[in-house]
């Protein structure tokens, strides 16, 4: 935790409460907003479509409310820090590459691209040989591929590799 | 006793070569999976769910699919305990309790002691919340088949009002984030009229989101994040589990037997008023706390404060199924998964499940009998194998969990933009466990959405709007009162503090 290895916070508790009520009272609006449009009223058929989403989104924009004003009141000792810098780096070198992941899947099929993260993980925060992380990446690709594609018979999305090589 | 008679013809279900075979594939994987990082009951069941859709199609088929689903669910239960007692790490929410003694008592180089008391204590509440399943639920759901829409509502409003009154988490962050989840189940088609809502001319909403990769993302990312910034390393005791210490241990164990029948208690209570296995684990532990003798010596490793929140949390685990087949509400995100997998696969969950499919009821309760003895044999007798998947470095099981997770998220719809959204609520669920924002009634109200929403419409459209229908009758009037009691209970409890306080 930040506050026992004494890192410096990238940000504190106030910020990221501010941060997420806001967020909750954005989508809470944009629920009122959409529900209003499709009617939230009665008509001769009964409830209007947008009769039950609008006092969701009237309840959690209240309830954000709440939780605002309670982050407004965070000061001094309560104020705790988030997450530190190299905390928050650390979290950012897993999330920006899985990110990008699910991103390329899309182009290179699933099995090429776990085999490039695998490896990249594995190089980036775990700095082992290469030989290592080739033979744990090709054999982790390998494995769901035999399990997926020959066992349950479930298709994965494929890339230009696996089109190559004829298994798709 | 129709229910014996019942249960005799269940176990004649459940104890094919087949059935008992996915059992033990079941428990094992579950174990695993309870022991991983960022895989848990949850979004493990929620992972496997799509290879159990072409099982469930043949003959008996859903029956073996539950069971290796549920199966899964008892591993994962067990699987907690091992990394609570070897490496301090509580690999599931439910047993972060059975840190405060367990780990002592591994340092003590007394860790088979401790494992052996909280598998045994695992198997003893999970058996006592069958027991009570058994019994119990034959009567709920003939009682609920005279359910009309205002009494279904009632109930999931009861669901609801429960986690906010009795979850420590802030009241207002579990209203919040549980009318984000309706808001969430609102998106794509409305199912009464079929107007499309919330979907701002995206194609990719027409559907809504579905529950399952929310699980994912937010059970399963969220928490490889967080571990991350926990540090990398973990240290942990050795693992031997020798006969002696096994013997040891049970001989001890009957001694604690009131502290058993109390966290059994608790765990049932909560398990079936949606509490779930994470607060009666605490409960149970800070009851067991007070009234035990050695009370003051607690969290420097005492069995009985292993036994305690074991106990509480797999009753709770196992309870929890109890409110989902015979009402068709999940008393925790596990249950709502499975919920989920009979909505797949075609079952109606409910009342009328126990006169229409007979078989696979009962051929889950009696599986859960014996799912629960398996369960015990293996954790006994592999737990050296399964501490040893702890070993592996965190920076090469991570990458590969996530991989998992984005197939898993892949295969509910064959869908990319369904792994895009999982990763979105990873990043939503890392900042929820920190904010303490609860995971738990958001996914259930994901699950719950669309049949609460329709509940209450059905409901209010027979009254012509009036409100007082959920107040119409006895039954409808006391479920929805003890609902209100339950949501404004936070409240009460602040001004009983305040008026003490003076």
């Amino acid at each position: 935790m930040a506050e026992q290895s004494g890192e410096r916070p990238a940000f504190r508790y106030k910020t990221a409460e501010l941060g997420m009520a806001g967020l909750f009272l954005v989508l809470g609006a944009i629920v009122i907003f959409d529900s209003v449009r499709l009617g939230a009223r009665w008509d001769e058929n009964g409830p209007q479509p947008g009769y039950f989403p609008f006092y969701l989104g009237l309840l959690v924009c209240l309830a954000s409310a709440v939780n605002f004003a309670l982050g407004l009141r965070l000061r001094g000792e309560r104020n705790r820090p988030f997450v530190g810098v190299q905390q928050l780096k650390l979290v950012l070198a897993v999330l920006v590459p899985s990110a990008v992941f699910a991103g390329l899947i899309g182009w290179l099929g699933i099995y090429v691209s776990a085999i490039l993260y695998v490896g990249y993980f594995m190089r980036v925060l775990g700095a082992y040989a290469w030989w290592k992380l080739a033979a744990v990446a090709l054999g982790n690709s390998t494995v769901f591929f035999l399990i997926f594609e020959m066992w349950f018979k479930i298709p994965l999305p494929k890339g230009p590799l696996e089109r190559l090589l004829g298994l798709d | 006793m129709e229910e014996i008679q019942s249960l005799i013809q269940g176990f004649g279900v459940a104890l094919s070569f087949k059935n008992l075979a996915l059992m033990f594939l079941g428990i094992i994987l579950g174990v695993i999976i309870g022991v991983l990082p960022g895989l848990g009951g949850a979004n493990g069941v929620a992972i496997l769910l799509p290879l159990t859709f072409s099982m469930a199609q043949t003959e008996g088929g859903q029956t073996s699919a539950i069971i290796l689903l549920s199966c899964i669910y008892w591993g994962a239960l067990f699987g907690g305990a091992i990394t609570s007692i070897l490496f301090n790490i509580p690999g599931e929410p439910w047993s972060v309790a059975t840190t405060f003694d367990g780990y002592p008592l591994a340092q003590k180089g007394r860790a088979g002691h401790a494992l052996t008391a909280a598998f045994t204590s695992s198997f003893i509440g999970a058996f006592v919340a069958v027991i009570v399943i058994t019994f119990l639920s034959p009567i709920i759901a003939s009682f609920a088949l005279e359910f009309g829409p205002a009494e279904f509502f009632s109930v999931y409003l009861l669901t609801f009002c429960a986690f906010v009154g009795m979850s420590k988490e802030p009241p207002f962050k579990t209203i919040a984030a549980m009318m984000m989840g309706f808001a969430l189940a609102a998106v794509g088609t409305d199912p009464v009229t079929g107007t499309l809502r919330l979907t701002f001319g995206s194609v990719h909403m027409l559907n809504g989101f579905d529950f399952l990769i929310a699980v994912i993302g937010l059970f399963g990312i969220g928490e490889i994040l967080l571990t991350l910034e926990e540090g990398l390393a973990f240290k942990g005791a050795s693992a031997k589990l020798n006969l002696r210490a096994v013997m040891e241990t049970w001989r001890e164990l009957p001694r604690y037997w009131l502290t058993s029948l109390r966290s059994s208690a608790v765990g049932c209570f909560m398990g079936i008023v949606p509490g779930g296995a994470t607060p009666a684990s605490f409960m149970a532990y800070g009851v067991a706390r007070r009234f035990s003798r050695d009370g003051e010596k607690f969290g420097t490793g005492q069995v009985e404060g292993v036994v305690a929140p074991e106990t509480a949390a797999h009753a709770a685990g196992t309870s929890a199924l109890l409110p989902m087949l015979t009402l068709g509400v999940p008393g925790s995100p596990t249950a709502a998964v499975l919920l989920g997998g009979l909505l797949i696969w075609g079952l109606q969950p409910g009342p009328l499940l126990f006169v229409e499919q007979k078989d696979f009821v009962w051929g889950l309760i009696a599986s859960m009998y014996l799912g629960n003895i398996a369960g015990l044999i293996v954790v006994l007798t592999c737990v050296p194998l399964f501490a040893a998947i702890l070993r592996i470095p965190f920076s090469v099981i991570a990458p590969i969990i996530i991989v998992i997770c984005s197939i898993g998220a892949f295969t509910v719809h064959n869908s990319l933009f369904d792994v895009w959204i999982m990763v979105v609520f990873g990043v939503a669920g890392y900042f929820f466990k920190k904010l303490a924002y609860p995971l738990a009634p958001m996914v259930l109200a994901i699950v719950l959405g669309d049949r609460a929403e329709a509940s209450f419409r059905q409901a209010i459209l027979g009254s012509q709007g009036d409100m007082l229908v959920f107040f119409e009758n006895g039954l409808v009037g006391s479920i929805t009162s003890l609902a209100l009691f339950l949501l404004l209970l936070p409240l009460l409890a602040r001004v009983v503090a305040r008026l003490r306080g003076r």
